[in-house]
Parts: structure tokens; C-alpha cells; sequence
């Protein structure tokens, strides 16, 4: 078990900042999934922990040691890269040792531990193949058996599921969480998917241009959203973002959209201060009311299995996109409709800068 | 192959000969000249029909020149051993050296470095003539003269900028991370030089110590000026035979057939390498 400490960890390269004074601290045991736009710094921020590259300026430790001076191959960290990086001219099993022979175990040591990691990713069969004749999914596993060979304190996982196809990135997903709470180290989890990091993440950490715009819970990133970007980056369809400016009458707080009242949580004209305002509606949270009368046209309807999501237009043309369970009939274009949104729900966002003004109104836990 | 026409194989095929003949008629001419003897090669018109004899061979194997105007010693088989000394101690030195120097210009960034490298390279635009008096000089001073030693360190601006620069197009195509997943998986930086990145550029290390192996073996000039006879290598050797009593072109052909022989075959069994290593330097130098 390891923790890791970034103390305002920066990285500069010759002509672009790679990091910009990144502090985190990762618990013992607990898992962080990073998640952000390519470029965005979360690669580097793994190859500086891992110790193949040096941070310009900051501290990185492990377990409160600090590592400047701590080579890699001393670090005690397993990491997944996201090309694989599988050695071309060994065969998967001694892909898989080799973590293992530089601890000098006996060769019947490394047998057992090669045979053992390649079980629990089931690529047992494989093992005398060079990476050359193995797929993707062979390629992704025998180099996430090689980062586990030796029970690492630290994992870092570099966009694992990246290069397979849909269908193994689910399943993969799915083993992932059982695989993490097993080995129980300390693990970074890089992803460009949120749903990988809603599903793996004890915590999330929302990068963008070299800085952490968020790090919370799953569901502090989720229902509480710093910015808009990470509001957009999380959820699919994407959050419907609004300009509106907040109002209130006798029964509330209220945003008019598309020439309709949407209900806003309390407070929201105080906390927007008179600001432009964007306001947020999860396609999830919005809800269909029928209203032959009703302010919206249905204009296009999308089943996806477990979900369907309905574009809708407002009189003036604004467009909110919908997502109901499937099991909800689905409405028909040129429907007119009326929308609904739980004023909870509804996130206020500067226009300006896009920061989340806080309406004081706590969603976690209420 | 696509469809053709009757009148573009038999194109293709005169034209594939009339190349083959451009390229290989030297070649085939001198090996039938050091099938001749003197005479048969001087008279005109030249023909093709001739009595094969092993005249030649056989003076240069045993080092004895029989002429009209009497007996020569010739020293052709100390200088096909001193070509084969001179060129493999001279890639092995320049292995050494070149190929960690290639890994370092290759993986890092430091001060000067580009600089330092394109120095290296610049060995190879300049005449060696430009270099050699002063060189002798030194080398005299140095009582490094007609020393295998001398030589060996000489080549090495032969070979030395070739290796480094062929090599280093090889470690800058290979994946860094390869290296650094060996690295964390707690191997220290030279068993991850030696066990991951010498193996995964051994062809372009080969290809590249080939060349240089050539390179070197055709030599002249600097052995020329810098060596006596008991060092000298076979392209410098072959001026033995223009004798007082006339130029040996018997010799002189089976002397080339015998010289050019080892590269050629070097050079026949590692064709691919040399190609795969050749277009991969040059597009990435």
C-alpha cells in the first residue's frame, strides 16, 4: 500500500506547459480515474509519477518519501501504457515476467506468478505468442498482466480500454472493478470516457490545459459540476446549456427558456447576482408532460436501447435534447409537448467564464 | 503481376538486360580476365573464347610473380588479412563507440548535441586529403605510422559517422515507452539498454556495421599514405602489380575477384537488413 503526493507539480516542454502546478493526494488503496480532452496533461502526469520523465518544478512522493531522486525501476509501480509498449521480441509470458525477473524471483516463482495474472485476465492460452500474433484485446491484457505481475502498491493505468473495440471496452470495464478492489493498490486510471470513470473512480479528477479543473466523488462531478466543460464532458447526450437570466415571482426562482418557465432552486437570483447565466439541464432530469397546448415540437426521436432521446423546439427555436427510459412510449415528431425539470436539478453557470455559481442548494445528500 | 502484352514483356525484358549489362559488364569482364593470361587479355580484337588457366590465383596465393624480366614477391595474401583486420576491428571499435553514442543522440537533449553529431557527419564531406598530411605528420610524431592501431583509429571517420547515423534513425523510430515499461518494471537503465533496446534495432545495427565494413574495406587512401607494405590492405596491394615490366592485369582481375569477394558475399547474405537499414537512415537522419 502507497499513497502518492503531487505537491504544485509543473512540467514545462520547450515550447508548451505540460502541467501547471498540479497538487493532488491519493490515498492508500483508493482509486483516482483522471479524465480530460487529449493533451490535456494526464499522460505526463503518469510518466512523471512513474519516474520516466522529471517534473521541471513541485514534489512528487510516495508514502511520504519523496521521489526526485528515486529512479523508476525503484519506485514499486506497475504502469499500463496506452500504446501497450509490449516488448516485440519476447513472447507474452516473458512480457508478463518481467516485472518478476527483476525482483530475481526463482523461475518456478515466475511461472506461478505469470500463470496466475494471465488466468485472471484469461489469456492463459496465449502466453508462447509474440505480441505480433495477438489482438488488440490480447495486446491490452498481456500488458495490464505485465503492470500486475508483481503487485505493484501503485497502478498506473494509461487509457487502457483506449485501442479495443466497443465490445471488449465493456466487458473489460465491467472485470476492471472486480480486478482494482482485488489487487487493492493505489491506482491512477487515465480515460477520455466519463463512464469508465464514473464506474472505476473512487474519485475523479477533471484535467484540462495542464491543471485539475475538479477533483471530487463521481457524484460531486456529476451533479455539481464546476464549469460547463465539466458539466459537457459528463453525461451523454451532453447537458442541454441555456442563456438565461434567473427571475422570481411568488412561487419561486425561475429561468424563462424557449418562453417557458423552468423552475430553479432558491436562491439562484441571489447567487447570480444579476449575472449573464447558462443554465443546465441534464437530458436525463428534464421530464415530458402531454400538453396539446404545450410550448415544445417534438423534431426528432432517437431510440438507444436502454434510452430514448428526443430532440425538441421551442417556439423561438431554442433546442433541449430529452433522454427517457425506454420503456416510456416514445412521443412522435410534431408532438407539441411540455418539459419539466425538478428545480434541483437545474444547474446555474456563469456565462462569462463558466464556473457553477452555487445556489447554496446542497444535491449530494439531500 | 498485371496483364501485358507480348511487346511489353519482351520490352521489359530487353530493357532489364540492357540495365544488367550497364551494371555488371565490369564485373563479369574482370572475372573473366583473371581467367587469362596477359597476352590472351592484350590482344586485339578481344574475344571471348579462351583456354582458362589459374595462373593467376596460383601466383597470388603462393606470392610468387613469375614474368619475363623474372620473379616477383608479392604480398596479396598479408594484404587480404590486413583488409580483414583493418575493417573488422575497425566496425567493432566503431560499434562500440557509435552505437551508445547514437542511443545518447538519439534519446536526449543536451547542449550542443545536434552540433556534436552534424560534426560527426561532416567527417564524411571531407576530402581525406585535406586531413591526411597533417594526420601523417602526427601519426609519425606519434610513432603511430604503419600501426593496425593507427589505421583503425583513422577509419573510424569512415565508419564511425555512418554507424552513428544509421543507428540513430533506428533507436528515434523506436517506441520510448518500450524502454520506459521495462524501466518500471524495475530492470536499471543498462539491462534496458541491453536487453530491449540493442535487441529491437539489431537489424539497423547490422545493416549499418555492414556498410561500414565496406566502406572501410575499400579503403584506399588513407592506407595509402599512412601504411607500408606489410600493413597495407588489398586496394592498396593491387598496385603491386604495375611492375616495371608492365601492368599484371591477369593478377590485377584475380586480385579484385578475390578482394571484393568476402563483401560481396557479406553483402549478398544481409541484403535486407542493408535495404531496411539504408531507407530507414536516410528517411529519418
Amino acid at each position: 500500500m502507497a499513497s502518492i503526493e503531487l505537491d504544485r507539480v509543473s512540467k514545462r516542454f520547450r515550447t508548451s506547459v505540460a502541467l501547471d502546478e498540479v497538487s493532488l493526494r491519493v490515498a492508500s488503496g483508493e482509486t483516482v480515474a483522471i479524465i480530460g480532452p487529449s493533451g490535456a496533461g494526464k499522460t505526463v502526469l503518469l510518466r512523471l509519477i512513474a519516474g520516466v520523465e522529471d517534473p521541471s518544478r513541485g514534489s512528487i512522493a510516495i508514502d511520504g518519501a519523496d521521489m526526485a531522486d528515486v529512479a523508476p525501476e525503484r519506485r514499486g509501480i506497475g504502469m499500463a501504457f496506452q500504446n501497450f509498449a509490449l516488448f516485440p521480441h519476447m513472447t507474452a509470458f516473458d512480457n508478463i515476467a518481467s516485472p518478476l525477473t527483476a525482483r530475481e524471483a526463482s523461475p518456478d516463482e515466475v511461472r506461478r506468478g505469470v500463470e496466475s495474472v494471465a488466468k485472471l485476465l484469461k489469456i492463459e492460452r496465449v502466453l508462447d505468442h509474440y505480441p505480433r500474433a495477438l489482438s488488440n484485446g490480447q495486446k491490452q491484457r498481456t500488458a495490464l498482466a505485465r503492470a500486475l505481475a508483481a503487485s505493484p502498491a501503485i497502478l498506473l493505468l494509461d487509457d487502457p480500454l483506449r485501442n479495443v473495440d466497443a465490445k471488449l471496452r465493456f466487458e473489460m470495464r465491467l472485470e476492471f472493478e472486480r480486478l482494482l478492489s482485488e489487487q487493492g493498490a493505489t491506482t491512477l486510471y487515465v480515460t477520455q470516457d466519463y463512464r469508465e470513470a464514473m464506474a472505476l473512480g473512487d474519485r475523479i479528477a477533471v484535467m484540462d490545459e495542464g491543471r485539475f479543473i475538479q477533483v471530487g466523488t463521481p457524484e460531486t462531478v456529476y451533479f455539481e459540476p464546476a464549469s460547463t466543460d465539466v458539466a459537457r464532458q459528463f453525461g451523454d447526450p451532453t447537458i442541454n446549456l441555456m442563456a438565461a437570466a434567473p427571475d422570481s415571482d411568488a412561487s419561486g426562482d425561475f429561468a424563462a427558456i424557449g418562453g417557458v418557465r423552468f423552475g430553479l432552486p432558491s436562491g439562484a437570483v441571489a447567487a447570480a447576482k444579476g449575472r449573464d447565466c447558462l443554465v443546465g439541464m441534464r437530458p436525463e432530469a428534464l421530464n415530458f408532460e402531454d400538453d396539446a397546448s404545450g410550448a415544445f415540437a417534438v423534431e426528432a426521436v432517437t431510440p438507444l436501447n436502454e434510452k430514448i432521446v428526443t430532440l425538441v423546439a421551442g417556439s423561438d427555436g431554442t433546442e433541449l435534447l430529452v433522454s427517457r427510459p425506454s420503456h416510456e412510449a416514445p412521443r412522435r415528431p410534431g408532438e407539441k409537448v411540455s418539459l419539466r425539470i425538478a428545480a434541483r436539478d437545474a444547474l446555474l453557470f456563469a456565462r462569462d467564464d463558466g464556473t457553477r455559481i452555487d445556489v447554496g442548494a446542497a444535491r449530494i445528500g439531500s | 503481376m498485371q496483364h501485358q502484352s507480348t511487346f511489353e514483356r519482351v520490352l521489359r525484358g530487353v530493357l532489364i538486360a540492357l540495365v544488367l549489362v550497364f551494371f555488371m559488364f565490369p564485373i563479369v569482364w574482370i572475372l573473366l580476365m583473371s581467367f587469362q593470361t596477359n597476352e590472351q587479355i592484350l590482344r586485339i580484337p578481344p574475344s571471348l573464347l579462351f583456354e582458362p588457366t589459374l595462373e593467376n590465383y596460383r601466383a597470388l596465393i603462393t606470392g610468387r610473380l613469375e614474368t619475363h624480366a623474372g620473379t616477383l614477391d608479392i604480398r596479396f595474401m598479408q594484404n587480404l588479412w590486413n583488409s580483414l583486420i583493418l575493417s573488422v576491428f575497425s566496425v567493432a571499435l566503431a560499434l562500440v563507440l557509435g552505437v551508445p553514442a547514437a542511443y545518447a543522440f538519439a534519446r536526449f537533449r543536451f547542449r550542443l548535441g545536434e552540433d556534436i553529431a552534424f560534426t560527426l557527419l561532416s567527417f564524411r564531406f571531407a576530402p581525406p586529403l585535406l586531413v591526411l598530411l597533417p594526420l601523417t605528420l602526427y601519426f609519425q610524431d606519434l610513432g603511430l605510422s604503419d600501426t593496425y592501431v593507427g589505421l583503425v583509429w583513422v577509419y573510424q571517420l569512415i565508419c564511425l559517422p555512418l554507424i552513428l547515423w544509421i543507428v540513430r534513425g533506428y533507436f528515434e523510430d523506436m517506441s520510448p515507452d518500450i524502454e520506459h515499461a521495462y524501466r518500471t518494471a524495475g530492470h536499471g537503465w543498462l539491462t534496458t539498454f541491453r536487453r530491449i533496446s540493442i535487441p529491437l534495432t539489431a537489424p539497423g545495427i547490422a545493416a549499418a556495421g555492414l556498410l561500414a565494413f565496406i566502406f572501410a574495406w575499400n579503403n584506399f587512401i588513407f592506407a595509402l599514405v599512412l601504411a607500408s607494405a606489410d600493413k597495407q590492405p588489398v586496394t592498396v596491394g593491387a598496385l603491386a602489380f604495375v611492375t616495371a615490366s608492365g601492368i599484371q592485369y591477369g593478377q590485377i582481375a584475380a586480385a579484385i575477384v578475390l578482394s571484393i569477394t568476402p563483401t560481396l558475399a557479406l553483402a549478398l547474405y544481409a541484403q535486407r537488413y542493408l535495404v531496411e537499414g539504408l531507407s530507414l537512415g536516410a528517411v529519418k537522419g
